[in-house]
């Protein structure tokens, strides 16, 4: 195993129990990063209409999700039936399945709080992060990202816009963690000990029922530190030793055998 | 009209046939190059990838390719390094062949990358952990060498031939061609490997994740085994093929046989281990992890039928004919044998590419299914019509079979 521990190690517990599906988190992380939204016509390129239209946000296997939220079900017909949402950032692995297969070296467990970067402009698109990663949490730029027109004066400044052909991913919106540390640096404080809140993500930040918990889960002050320890928190395919630095909670225990995989009485894996 | 060109002591079809015939596969080429062309402007969001299969048709193509063409090396190094005489009768057949899997597995490559104009930084920002950095060196490096192994043939054209300097650089390369064969082995290897271990090295996917050996997962001596398993077959049908297609004999039979008795032994060898890795993945790795090995298949399309027709009807069944001397000696039954052969290294690699990815590592998650569309399809030909037409103006011109003429 190459697992490698940082003095700070920046994580989410998000409640199962708690998210309602709403997809604010799915917005909220779209705005922040500059996603472009999908168009189905290119006004710009003429050689499009010799081939298949660009996609448009309907092809779900096309979409730029660094945030994604899945329905789970407890698999029971009515009026036992349950679902749960399980919303999926990059989980910013201890031992990433990612990091170790890029060619160039364009993503990177970066000793910046343990969050696994992603270099663009490095990024030569092979796609082999994306055939690691169990968690689709890497995604492809299919088409030129296009904007419609005036919608480009709201695009962040502090993130870039990516072009076609490269691999992009959650980055627990490394903008913010930069923002924070400058801003601790200015007020005379240590930007290795950030306060909680100092940096939080977007999809913490807009989830209306605060199910989404962000912090340094090596921090002890921090609300995470205690939380990822609950008796009711667990990770994603934790049994393939990726040691992810999200964790989920969820009282219900078919929740949570989902999430680790461990289906003994259901039958295995659906 | 061009027959001043052709190879000493040899016919060729008339040049009106040629022209016919170069125009059929230029037809197929430039379908793809529209393709290629399609890819290259408005990007991969052309074809029927998507972000549950980063990997497909293309890179089942170049693997496949990849170890079909290992005769190239293999041959080489049983030739040169081993001394095996009788295979200098189907050598330059073996180098050409491997030249153009090769150079085709990197034209598709380009296609395949998002930013093709970075395609230079695997070796200027090189991860040394990366399975596929490791591809990428040995790729290139080996393509240079089968250039350089495809040179002397191009300089013993009879025409280019009479000039003394040229004359003698092709025997002075001839002369140091085990040096190439050598590198060549040592590269080829490595990369046949480390494609192999491309897959073996992914953690997060249960389907393909092999313990293994120091560094490398089994996937990287399976992968190694599997093309010097089926690659020197794969030359003997293209030359078989060549032979329907000219009405000619261009290589004796006793030699055809010879490539599958060295390709059936090194297909016995991996089928053992292969079978064994399968035993050991099914009944040690995935049980580990919580997984069972019936969950790893779906439906038709990804039903167990592949992996019994990839282990059985095309592993053990072509391994054991051939090794049986009575069933290789009799044509038909070696082509039939070398069909299979061929045909699961390729399923191999299919199943190691796309299953791998299909299946839901997440239990909450769907197996996904994927068809290429026609942009992979034609673009796939175009490499297949590219191999055509460098193997029809080799053969047209370059003496590429020295026993074409006591033959026929």
């Amino acid at each position: 195993m190459h697992y490698k521990e940082f003095k700070i190690k920046w994580g989410m517990v998000i409640d199962i129990d708690k998210c309602t599906g709403c997809g604010a988190c799915m917005v909220g992380c779209q705005v922040e990063n500059n996603i472009a939204p999908m168009t189905k016509s290119d006004p710009y390129n003429y050689v499009q209409a010799l081939t298949k239209p660009r996609d448009d946000a309907s092809n779900k296997l096309r979409t730029l999700t660094w945030m994604n939220v899945y329905e789970l079900s407890n698999g029971k017909a009515f009026p036992e039936h349950e679902t749960a949402y399980l919303p999926r950032p990059c989980m910013q692995c201890g031992n990433p399945a990612c990091v170790p297969v890029c060619p160039v070296v364009a993503t990177e467990k970066n000793e910046e709080g343990g969050i696994v970067s992603q270099i663009y402009p490095r990024c030569i698109g092979c796609r082999y992060c994306m055939a690691a990663c169990p968690y689709h949490a890497r995604y492809f730029n299919w088409w030129d990202p296009l904007w419609p027109e005036g919608m480009d004066k709201g695009l962040s400044p502090a993130t870039s816009v990516r072009p076609r052909g490269v691999v992009e991913k959650c980055n627990f919106c490394h903008s913010r963690y930069l923002q924070a540390k400058d801003k601790a640096r200015l007020d005379g404080e240590d930007p290795m000990n950030l306060p909680e809140g100092a940096y939080t993500t977007a999809c913490a930040d807009i989830c209306p029922t605060k199910a989404i918990t962000f912090g340094d889960l090596n921090n002890p002050e921090h609300k995470v530190h205690e939380l990822a320890k609950s008796p009711h928190a667990f990770r994603l395919l934790e049994k393939l030793g990726l040691h992810p630095q999200v964790y989920y909670m969820s009282e219900r225990e078919w929740v949570r055998k989902q999430g680790d995989n461990y289906n003994a009485e259901a039958g295995g894996h659906h | 009209m061009d027959s001043k060109l052709f190879p000493e002591g040899v016919q060729r079809c008339s040049f009106g046939k040629f022209l016919i015939w170069t125009a059929v596969i230029l037809a197929f080429f430039l379908w793809g190059l529209y393709a290629a062309v399609l890819v290259l402007y408005n990007g991969i969001g052309t074809t029927g990838l998507d972000n549950y299969f980063g990997f497909g048709a293309w890179i089942t193509f170049d693997l496949a390719v990849i170890a079909l063409g290992a005769g190239a090396f293999f041959t080489g190094l049983l030739k040169y390094i081993l001394k095996i005489k009788q295979l200098e009768k189907i050598i330059n057949l073996t180098v050409v062949v491997g030249f153009i899997c090769y150079s085709g597995a990197m034209l598709v490559l380009t296609l395949d990358i998002g930013q093709p104009g970075r395609a230079w930084f695997g070796y200027w920002h090189p991860n040394v952990h990366s399975m596929l950095t490791e591809v990428i060196f040995c790729i290139t490096c080996y393509c240079t060498v089968l250039i350089i192994e495809f040179v002397p043939l191009v300089l013993e054209q009879k025409q280019l031939n009479k000039i003394p300097f040229i004359h003698a650089l092709a025997h002075n390369m001839h002369v140091n061609m085990a040096l190439f064969a050598g590198i060549g082995a040592f590269l080829s290897t490595f990369h046949q490997g480390s494609l192999g271990g491309m897959y073996g090295v992914l953690i997060g996917r249960p389907f393909a994740f092999r313990e293994g050996f120091f560094i490398w997962p089994w996937t990287f001596f399976l992968f190694v085994l599997s093309a010097v398993g089926s690659g020197p077959v794969f030359t003997v049908l293209v030359c078989t093929f060549m032979e329907k297609l000219t009405g000619k004999k261009l290589v004796d039979f006793k030699t055809k046989a010879l490539m599958g008795k060295i390709a059936g032994t090194m297909l016995t060898v991996y089928m053992f281990f292969k079978i064994l890795d399968t035993w050991a993945w099914a009944t040690g790795y995935l049980p580990s992890v919580g997984l069972t090995f019936d969950q790893m298949f779906y439906g038709m399309v990804y039903g167990k039928w592949l992996l019994y027709t990839e282990i059985v009807l095309c592993g053990v069944v072509p391994a054991i004919m051939l090794i049986t001397p009575s069933i290789r000696n009799r044509p038909a039954l070696l082509y039939t044998a070398a069909i299979l052969d061929c045909a699961g290294v390729s399923l191999n690699r299919y199943i190691f590419t796309v299953q791998t990815i299909a299946f839901p590592a997440m239990p909450f998650d769907k197996w996904q299914v994927y068809a290429p569309n026609w942009v992979e399809y034609a673009s796939s030909i175009m490499i297949v019509a590219y191999g055509f037409l460098v193997l029809t103006l080799v053969y047209r011109y370059l003496p590429l079979f020295p026993q074409e003429r006591e033959l026929n």
